[in-house]
């Protein structure tokens, strides 16, 4: 038992960086990014080809890939996504679910639809006795480590600093923020270029840690989305609760029956949406 | 030379056109009122100003230069700060926060938040409290030290005295003369005339989206802006 619900933990922190950028954006600009999960698999597909022209392992793939995601979300959403944004939310939900589509067709199109992943070498197979009788990979506690660091950061960022003084007064009332000579679309801009670093993480943490496939992206996007709607959307703490319940979840429905997993972490999720549909910490007013 | 001036200024809401070329004007350093029963225009004016109401047409100008159809942000770093009706604090931030959200665009002037504490030192005090959790003349306040951090030109204050006890008015109010004394242009949006008349040089009377009255605050009899005001 213990043993399950370690290796549900570790499972759910890499649900916990899928969900973090996913809150981050949302949190700030109230926009519902359906290619999310597409992004992320399209940031494993990068590490995975960086490995296969220029023999690059994990790391320095992470080190290249995460800059070019920062440019990335930062001119998606100058260019793209600010245009979508407003009191109606369907614009940007059709253009998010457009650019999903527009992915995974890339991406099986480079690579056909076999499922790929990151060798990492000794990192992927060693693991730590932990307790009597509980042992976790090395890779898994690596992603446990940074879910955590990243959850810290991003909390240290928002609570301490100016520019998360500016994505929070941006949340809160964009055109009064506007009339402090804020620039909506560059606090936008930045917020989404954060949440791309994290996506450039946990995509290549998923490549390493299982396979991944073009058609893969709405499937994390979903455990991103239960995640975040089971820890709310009060503090990044929350979605890293969020991610490590789903993760649990699964890891327990896995144990009683192979076929399980999946569906007993959609029953959870769906069970705190009836019960207490703010999440687990809510925003605070 | 005025530092404001809006000419033949009209503001739509969609198919509601809410000003019918309002020709408004204020000088460096003078104090405006602006009055007018509910659904004026009054509010409209301050915010097509501030370039928050995009469908507009007519002109406005701002230390001589053109500002119509700018940005709000691009207008607020020119030295326009507002404060708006309602408050309007962001909850999630602390009162220190907010005033520090009034500073974002670093424009050089006299004052600082320790200035904005000296001036009202119950905001020293609640500095590390949630905004909302003020009251309703506090917040006003905080909406006040936040404007003036922006260290702006042109104060635009909409209903400040909306919602709050008299004796609390009375003390938002005799911080005015601390606040226009280095040479800042202030127009009050205000719905007790004869504070509005006290506190101001001229005043401008708004009645269904048109200017119906202006001129130096002293001159007209009651009779005269009680007709301006009801028609």
């Amino acid at each position: 038992m213990i043993d399950t619900v370690v290796q549900g933990v570790l499972l759910g922190a890499l649900y916990a960086l899928f969900a973090m950028g996913q809150a981050l954006v949302f949190g700030v600009m109230r926009l519902t990014n359906v290619a999310h999960g597409d992004f992320i698999v399209l940031a494993g597909f990068g590490a995975v080809a960086l490995a296969a022209a220029f023999g690059f392992g994990p790391g320095a793939a992470l080190a290249c890939l995460v800059p070019l995601a920062l440019a990335a979300g930062y001119g998606l959403q100058r260019a793209l996504l600010n245009r979508t944004l407003g009191r109606d939310p369907l614009p940007s939900l059709v253009v998010t679910f457009g650019l999903s589509i527009v992915i995974q067709n890339a991406l099986q199109e480079v690579f056909s639809a076999d499922p790929r992943s990151l060798a990492s070498g000794a990192l992927a197979t060693e693991s730590v006795q932990i307790l009597e009788g509980v042992s976790a990979g090395v890779l898994p506690l690596v992603i446990l480590a940074a879910a955590l660091a990243a959850a810290g950061s991003l909390q240290w960022l928002f609570g301490r600093t100016a520019l998360g003084r500016a994505f929070r007064a941006a949340s809160d009332d964009v055109e009064t923020a506007a009339l402090m000579g804020l620039d909506p679309r560059a606090v936008y801009a930045a917020a989404t270029a954060l949440a791309f670093a994290l996506i450039a993480l946990a995509g290549v943490f998923q490549a390493m840690r299982t396979t991944i496939a073009p058609a893969d992206g709405p499937g994390l996007l979903l455990y991103s989305f239960e995640a975040v709607v089971i820890g709310g959307l009060g503090s990044f703490w929350g979605s890293f609760a969020g991610g490590l319940v789903l993760g649990v979840t699964q890891a327990i429905g896995f144990r009683l029956d192979p076929g399980w997993g999946l569906w007993l972490g959609h029953v959870v999720f769906l069970a705190v949406l009836v019960v207490r549909p703010q999440g687990f910490f809510p925003r605070t007013r | 030379m005025s530092l404001l001036k809006t000419e033949r200024l009209e503001a739509y809401y969609g198919d509601f056109q809410a000003l019918f070329g309002v020709d408004f004007e204020v000088g460096e350093g003078e104090t405006v009122a602006l009055i007018g029963a509910n659904g004026a225009g009054k509010s409209t004016l301050l915010r097509t100003v501030c370039g928050l109401l995009g469908s507009m047409r007519g002109s406005v100008s701002f230390m001589g230069e053109t500002v119509a159809g700018l940005r709000p942000e691009a207008i607020a770093r020119r030295g326009i700060a507002m404060v708006p009706e309602g408050r309007r604090l962001f909850p999630s931030l602390s009162v220190e926060e907010n005033l520090r959200m009034g500073a974002h665009s670093r424009r050089a002037g006299p004052w600082t938040l320790d200035k904005v504490y000296a001036l009202f030192p119950m905001l020293a005090e609640r500095r590390a409290a949630p905004a909302t959790s003020l009251s309703g003349g506090q917040q006003q306040i905080v909406a006040i030290g936040r404007a003036l951090l922006a260290n702006p030109r042109l104060l635009l204050c909409d209903e400040m005295s909306l919602g709050l006890a008299p004796i609390v008015v009375k003390s938002i109010y005799d911080a005015l003369p601390a606040i226009t004394a280095g040479g800042l242009a202030l127009v009050l949006v205000e719905q007790d005339v004869s504070l509005a008349r006290s506190v101001s040089s001229r005043l401008y009377c708004l009645r269904e989206g048109k200017v119906t009255l202006s001129g130096t605050s002293a001159s007209f009899p009651r009779e005269e802006i009680s007709k301006a005001y009801f028609g």
